[in-house]
């Protein structure tokens, strides 16, 4: 086992190895370093010395562990468009993208888990198959059109809750939160809602199917026939052996909601980390874009990591063999 | 004309006339391809040439006559008196074709990469397929966009908006690469240890014409049912990321441009800029999804 733990460790810290290499490039080779911070006016004096300032007359690989060394600090250049140390932005645009995320991440997993247990359950009902017709219109409409026909009803028909922004936030810190104030609980409602509806659906569908298969096994059935209370059987029985498939994908997602949230935050003008990129992206700001990417996948290797080892901890029977799921 | 009829009395012609998913979400891409191939004779209106628009025509109804000009338009018209119905028809165009070159494209690289990586084995097959695990674990609109920005920024200024639409597809194409691949190497696993390989091996065949002769021809049907799923990501895609404004330039706004210009006139009352490509763009999506859909169950004969 610890091998195995060793292994995917080596493996992880590898992949965010290239992932630094892609967005060492990015900086050194998409656009001149020395033509975004110097202004129209320079001699050819300056150029040098801001060339061996930055070390850019260094080797290659000598520049590329500056850069990993400096990112791994927690400096990511400043940005060409706002002229801001990135990491300073991203701190203040943090708190609105995990607060959203975390919202809808829990939505999506309280509301996938409970309504996939009962449509497995009560199969042939008739709100079991409106939940699942609902569900394949939840997977098949583009996101962004989600969030734009909850804006439509709900704030410009119906006018019950504001279409962008986060409302009034508290500081907390350095943490402003919109959890604390009215407004700022109304404007995370439609956003969350648009977030999470296809994790919350993709999980519902899982759990489902999952439940399904557990539910016709030998081991279930015995526990009906020693004369449990159904509950048991669902939840203690039933539920508990679908985990090892639903905890893989909910962690997945868990990375997903926050790629996704660029999406989400372009829709509603929320001002998070998501919305940052995309403007990153339009304006073709390097460092702004490195440092997501970055970020981005320490999160998802993370994720994939973590939840690779959780394997060893929810499914016993891995323990006992000794060996990885893959 | 044997052909034909073989093809007619085939197990996936009888499944088609009997699936009518199939036969509606066909017919619906047929009209919507058939739109497009001859936007420019249906279409009332050029969108593009500024001569014909008429700024007293902006915001106009759909089916009623605008009350200074008289014009009725079908689908209304946006701010600037463009037929809506006109941009949706060329909007649409640019949608379907860098969705369908963006899966030309990820099948081309998926299939070469797969092929390989079956066919080879050994040190190529791992990198290539570690690549492809890789790339998977990141959501592929995410890596749309970052090859997007990264590539924008390799372009100089002045041709970004030229070149956006090849970008977009070279974005798209390479976030969908993997699925193709990872199916075409699992089939060329199998496939290269049956009899007719060997034999191919046995009378002296290169390694490439037996992958490209021998076993492409019989890893193609999976590929088929990604192609078709693919089309409709890759439309998606392409929507979302024009929606968001790293896709196509203003001056080739796709169904999903069209969208993001028609969010903007949502409380101001005209619902129809923003409707009418929404419909579309649904329907186009929907139904090529639900065409890959009935393909893959007919493909599959445990389904049978």
């Amino acid at each position: 086992m610890l091998a195995y733990i060793i292994r995917r460790v080596f493996q992880s810290v590898i992949v965010l190895l290239v992932v630094g290499l892609v967005a060492f490039a990015m900086f050194r080779f998409v656009g001149d370093p020395i033509e975004n911070m110097l202004g129209q006016e320079r001699t050819q004096e300056d150029v040098e010395r801001l060339r061996s300032k930055l070390g850019l007359d260094q080797p290659f690989v000598f520049q590329y562990w500056k850069f990993l060394k400096a990112a791994v600090q927690g400096d990511f250049g400043v940005s060409y468009r706002q002229g801001r140390p990135v990491a300073e932005i991203l701190i203040e645009r943090a708190p609105s993208t995990l607060e959203l995320a975390a919202v809808s991440g829990t939505l999506a997993m309280l509301f996938g888990l409970g309504l996939g247990v009962y449509t497995a359950i009560k199969r042939n009902g008739w709100v079991s198959n409106l939940i699942m017709t609902t569900s394949l219109i939840g997977v098949s409409l583009p996101t962004f059109l989600i969030g734009i026909l909850l804006i439509y009803v709900f704030s410009v028909e119906l006018g019950w809750l504001p279409s962008y922004g986060r409302g009034e936030t508290v500081t907390v810190g350095s943490w402003s939160t919109g959890f604390l104030t009215s407004s700022g609980l109304k404007a995370l409602i439609l956003p969350s809602i648009t977030l999470g509806l296809y994790q919350m659906t993709l999980i519902m569908r899982l759990v489902r199917s999952e439940m399904m298969e557990v539910l016709r096994t030998d081991y279930v059935r015995f526990a009906r026939a020693r004369g449990l209370r159904e509950s048991a059987v669902n939840f203690k029985h039933a539920l508990v052996n679908t985990m090892v498939p639903v905890t893989t994908v909910i962690g997945l997602q868990l990375g997903s909601i926050i790629a996704f949230a660029i999406i989400t935050e372009t829709v509603f003008q929320w001002p998070g980390v998501g919305l940052l990129f995309i403007n990153a992206v339009q304006f073709v700001d390097i460092p702004v874009m490195a440092a997501y990417l970055m970020l981005i996948s320490v999160l998802f290797v993370g994720i994939n990591l973590v939840v690779d080892l959780l394997y060893f901890i929810i499914d016993p029977r891995l323990r006992a063999n000794g060996v990885g799921a893959h | 004309m044997n052909k034909i009829i073989d093809a007619w009395h085939s197990d996936l012609a009888w499944n088609f006339r009997n699936s009518p998913v199939a036969v509606v979400s066909f017919a619906l891409v047929f009209v919507l391809v058939l739109a497009v191939i001859f936007a420019p004779v249906i279409a009332p209106h050029d969108p593009f040439d500024p001569s014909t628009l008429n700024l007293i025509n902006g915001f106009s109804q759909p089916m009623t006559p605008n009350t200074y000009t008289g014009d009725v338009f079908l689908l209304g018209s946006d701010d600037q008196g463009r037929d809506v119905f006109s941009t949706i028809l060329y909007g649409m165009r640019i949608s379907l074709f860098v969705g369908v070159f963006a899966v030309a494209f990820a099948m081309i690289l998926g299939i070469t990469l797969g092929l390989i990586a079956g066919y080879v084995g050994g040190w190529t097959e791992t990198i290539i397929m570690r690549i492809a695990d890789v790339q998977l674990t990141f959501p592929s609109i995410l890596v749309a966009m970052l090859i997007f920005g990264i590539v924008k920024g390799v372009i100089p200024v002045e041709h970004r908006d030229q070149m956006a639409i090849w970008v977009l597809i070279l974005a798209i194409g390479l976030g969908e690469w993997v699925q193709f691949a990872r199916v075409v190497r699992g089939a060329t696993l199998v496939e290269k240890n049956r009899e007719y390989v060997q034999a191919a091996r046995l009378i002296g065949r290169v390694r490439w014409v037996i992958m490209i002769r021998h076993i492409l021809p019989n890893v193609l049907s999976p590929v088929l049912v990604i192609a078709t799923i693919s089309l409709a990501l890759a439309i998606i895609a392409e929507a979302t990321l024009s929606f968001l404004g790293v896709g196509a330039p203003p001056t080739q706004p796709s169904l999903g441009t069209l969208i993001r210009i028609g969010q903007g006139f949502l409380f101001s009352g005209e619902w129809w800029i923003l409707l009418f490509p929404a419909l579309t763009l649904l329907t186009l999506a929907l139904s090529v999804n639900m065409l890959g859909d009935w393909l893959r169950d007919a493909l599959n004969p445990k389904l049978r």
